[in-house]
């Protein structure tokens, strides 16, 4: 979706209105950490940006392999930006594993920028290359810059007295200076990061800055001949305030802490080391001042189990994890769904089933989210769209869990977690608080408490342990309406399963009507999403509706329950078309509640949505 | 247990309102019986105290305090109470597990609620069987056990519960069984210790494993196989008559007569709860050449963990102001003028 629109980049002119980047390199070559101070320093320029960290699962792979590539790609510009660009502009390859498994995606015309002293024989081999592809003309569809980058990196750090190991490893800030100077970007921001971050070895982080300005010399040198040209992306005009970038990781962590004084409650968080959700069990680390208490439990069911605990004394429970972990959840969830107690489950996505793909992105535990439980047991499930976005459904999470008395699923994928955009930073006072009150009278006067006596929402009332006369039982047995005490009789059940089904049902009635993001309300066809394929689908309804296809984007955030409309929307349409990083799933959830041909059109590569790839699908759906 | 002012209560105090749902003659009630008397005499609080079990039938002890309870699911009892008492450390927190739920099952939050010292006082009821799902072989069953589950006869090697607690880290280790009259002490000391107390109380199924404790926790006639153990007192059994002393060529305890009552000359040694080496012996004592170690066999606390929690919590948050709009604009900002226009 970047503009360039000539060939060549050094060409290019006027300045495009977007640009799309990817740093590719061994994985332990820094690319995450170049990519994250880029998207920084383009945030800081003023642009709308989206980034896409592709990287494996293993830690340090073996040097040089195909399978140890890390990639960050960002797609930024003087416009809204929503995804983080279908195909590269440039392409940053430090080695020639990174060249070959990311040249498929480069745009025809697109530059390589690549390190030649890491294209020796010894490379090419683990690479599969039978010749030096910089030499051999396979590139000659893109424009080429390749010099040596690891030498002129030595030859930069030199009077820090570095081993070759060490010196080698300010590689990536060289690159990086490259590119701001490609930019045109303040390497001050740079600058200040790496004195900070380095601030016990000055020499480490004086060797970085030496990298990163030689990196940024060189651009202004070669830019004389060859390829290499500069360019200024105007910034986007976005509304005044304060700015800054996040990711879907932090944004969680923020909205839970917000939902969790908006409740007036101090938040646990009960966590399991797993990707890609350990981010969010880190950020909380650090928040106890903000009433937040972590554990890191022995496994998922304990994380979960402490976190009903806590719930269950006062506390508003909070627990996180990606498919293989809420698996293990399951039976938690049920019991926190019977005796009725908030809870805020959190599953970053990734592709599966099993272990899957760690560090990819899918939608794939939707049917888990919602039906993935024994027994008749609803809740609640939201679907977070974007970086950003999370925040608001973390707090809308928390809200319905409290005043429901219900655990809630918050679903974000891989792709949501790790990549980052730009966050206006909201003013804490503009949402409504709603505070919770325990129950501390007795609600049946002359008689036993009531802990299942329920009020017009359906929700029972929340007793803390420690309250004086209100002492009772609650447990995963089918309980007696209103006491709470054991109770198998038939009646009773169909009462019971009947009420907590109700409750969750309830919910959609003050969900406020669903919603067109884009388009009109009715039409020839609606594209209906859900989670982190918004950026894709709303550019590529957006590009189809300019060329004059009558076609919408409809959005569900809350995907259990659907919101009251959804059906009376949906049927304004000729058609629904449901794009997906699953098989159907949300398909199959729109057919089975609202009886509507909703069209499925998926997508399992552990890689997010191309918007080239919709818009076909688009066109095809209309024409047929 | 926690240092709060005692209430004056009664045993009637502690019954609820609810059938129990236990076989006539499981030994369930004389534990139920033994907790209702020990609870008044500790001073306890109904209403802060929690009673966690997981699934069971021990696990069903909760709805017959009348306390607070949670019954949870199976295994798990240790992780919910980690979390209650995390989030309330005055509550006064007791689990109920069995041997199927907290060493099958649970056995990793055991290990666990054991290793951190989360105080708590952990009731494991030992009857070396599933009740419940009606008589297959639990992981204390002894070898060659008899269940619709093992037709032959069970091959696995049992665990023993108070060297899983002791090698799990625990902090306090005590036996009693259902109808001792000495079981109110042993309770009554795991209270009173700070930190995870771990309890083995055997615990006889009339139904699917009757009568396997009765060499030595039969009503009558057993004493002889009972060693109960006093700090800092001889280790003598069998009216007085019979001691275990400690061989320091072999390094272990073996059994001594004693002859007119002169323990010492006899070689007894005394018990010492803090000697962690010592407890190590008594809990692996093979039963029938010794008796059965029953009472305190280990108690020397440490710092707990809701304790430790709490501490780093209040350091970490010390000076700190809870500020959201400072949290939201945390790492590097940028302002954008007021002339943009909403381009959406």
């Amino acid at each position: 979706m970047a503009t360039l629109a000539a060939d060549k980049p050094a060409a290019v002119a006027p300045t495009p209105e977007a640009v799309v980047v990817r740093f590719a390199g061994d994985s332990g070559d820094g690319m995450q950490l170049t990519g994250g101070q880029f998207t920084l320093s383009t945030a800081l320029a003023g642009n709308d940006l989206a980034t896409f960290p592709d990287f494996p699962a293993e830690i340090r792979a073996p040097q040089g392999t195909l399978f140890g590539v890390s990639a960050f790609q960002i797609n930024f510009g003087s416009r809204e930006i929503n995804t983080a660009g279908d195909a590269p502009d440039v392409l940053m390859a430090m080695n020639p594993a990174a060249l070959k498994v990311n040249l498929d995606a480069l745009k025809p015309g697109g530059l390589i920028i690549a390190d030649t002293g890491e294209f020796t024989k010894r490379n090419l081999d683990k690479a599969k290359y039978d010749s030096n592809p910089i030499e051999d003309g396979s590139l000659a569809k893109w424009d080429v810059l390749a010099f040596d980058i690891s030498a002129l990196t030595i030859e930069a750090v030199k009077e820090f007295g570095l081993g070759n190991k060490d010196a080698l490893r300010c590689k990536n800030m060289w690159t990086l200076g490259l590119a701001l100077w490609m930019f045109d970007r303040d390497r001050q921001p740079i600058v200040d990061w790496l004195n900070a971050k380095f601030a016990k070895s000055p020499e480490i982080a004086g060797a970085n800055i030496a990298a990163l300005n030689a990196g940024h010399a060189y651009g202004e040198t070669a830019e004389i001949s060859g390829p290499l040209k500069k360019l200024h992306i105007d910034p986007w005009p976005t509304p005044p305030g304060l700015y800054r970038t996040i990711t879907g990781a932090e944004a969680v962590s923020l909205g839970l802490v917000a939902g969790a004084q908006l409740a007036g409650l101090p938040m646990f968080f009960g966590g399991y080391p797993i990707t890609p959700a350990s981010a969010i069990l880190h950020h909380l680390a650090r928040l106890k001042e903000f009433g937040v208490t972590t554990f890191q439990a022995e496994d998922e069911i304990a994380a979960i189990c402490a976190a009903i605990g806590a719930s269950y004394a006062g506390q508003l429970g909070v627990t996180s994890s990606s498919g293989p972990g809420i698996a293990l959840k399951g039976e938690a969830m049920g019991l926190a769904i019977i005796t009725e107690l908030p809870l805020v489950i959190v599953n970053s996505q990734r592709g599966g089933p099993s272990t899957g793909l760690p560090t990819k992105t899918e939608q794939s535990d939707l049917y888990q989210a919602v039906y993935g439980r024994n027994g008749d047991a609803p809740l609640p499930v939201i679907a977070a769209r974007s970086p950003a976005d999370v925040f608001e459904c973390a707090i809308e999470a928390c809200r319905i869990a409290v005043q429901y008395m219900t655990p809630v699923i918050l679903l974000t994928d891989g792709y949501v977690a790790n990549a980052a955009e730009p966050w206006k930073v909201p003013d804490p006072n503009s949402f409504e608080p709603f505070p919770v009150s325990f129950q501390t009278e007795n609600n049946n006067e002359g008689g036993h408490v009531l802990p299942y006596k329920r009020d017009e929402k359906g929700a029972r009332p929340w007793i803390k342990p420690g309250t004086p006369e209100l002492m009772h039982r609650i447990g995963g047995i089918e309980k007696h309406d209103g006491t709470g005490n054991i109770d198998y009789d038939p009646a009773n059940h169909q009462a019971m399963t009947d009420a907590r089904k109700a409750k969750i049902d309830g919910i959609a009635k003050e969900l406020g009507p669903q919603g067109v993001t884009l388009g009109e309300e009715g039409g020839k066809l609606a594209v209906v999403g859900w989670g982190s394929t918004f950026g894709p689908i709303r550019r590529a309804v957006d590009n189809c509706r300019k060329k004059g296809m009558d076609v919408s984007h409809i959005h569900f955030r809350h995907v259990w329950p659907l919101p009251a409309n959804s059906g009376e929307l949906l049927r304004k349409y000729d058609k629904v078309l449901v794009p997906e990083m699953n098989t159907g799933q949300f398909k199959t959830v729109l057919r089975d509640q609202l009886l509507i041909d909703a069209k499925p059109f998926n997508k399992v590569s552990g890689q997010p949505f191309k918007i080239a790839e919709l818009e076909a699908a688009i066109e095809k759906m209309l024409e047929e | 247990m926690n240092d709060m002012t005692p209430i004056e209560t009664t045993l009637k105090d502690w019954e609820t309102d609810q059938e129990v749902r236990w076989c006539p003659g499981c030994g369930d009630y004389a534990i139920l019986k033994a907790v209702q008397r020990t609870l008044p005499q500790l001073g306890a609080d109904p209403k802060n105290t929690v009673f966690v079990s997981g699934i069971g039938c021990s696990s069903r002890f909760p709805y017959y305090i009348e306390s607070y309870g949670f019954h949870t699911i199976h295994g798990r009892a240790p992780a919910f109470a980690t979390g209650i008492k995390l989030a309330n450390p005055e509550l006064d927190v007791w689990l109920v597990t069995g041997d199927g739920d907290g060493l099958s099952i649970g056995g990793n939050h055991l290990m666990h609620v054991l290793r951190r010292n989360l105080n708590v006082q952990i009731m494991l009821f030992n009857n070396e069987i599933y009740g419940l799902t009606k008589g297959q072989y639990s992981p204390t069953s002894r070898i060659g056990t008899k269940t619709p589950s093992t037709p032959i006869g069970s091959v696995d090697r049992p665990a023993q519960p108070c060297a899983f607690a002791l090698g799990s880290g625990a902090r306090f280790v005590a036996r009693g069984f259902d109808v001792s009259k000495n079981l109110p002490e042993v309770l009554k000391a795991a209270h009173a210790h700070q930190g995870a107390a771990f309890i083995e109380i055997f615990q006889n199924c009339i139904v699917y494993n009757k009568d396997v404790f009765h060499d030595f926790a039969a009503p009558k006639g057993a004493e002889d196989q009972q060693l109960w153990l006093a700090d800092g007192e001889p280790m003598l059994f069998a009216g007085g008559t019979k001691g275990l002393k400690f061989d320091r060529d072999e390094c272990c305890l073996k059994v001594v007569d004693v002859v007119d009552g002169d323990w010492e000359a006899a070689g007894v040694a005394c018990h010492d709860v803090t000697n962690r080496a010592l407890a190590h012996m008594l809990v692996e004592l093979p039963f029938g050449e010794f008796p059965m170690a029953l009472g305190v066999l280990y108690d020397d606390p440490r710092p707990t963990f809701e304790s430790a929690v709490v501490a780093e919590k209040e350091q970490a948050t010390t000076g700190k102001k809870a500020d959201l709009a400072e949290l939201f604009a945390r790492g590097q900002t940028w302002t954008v003028g007021g002339t943009a226009q909403d381009p959406i």
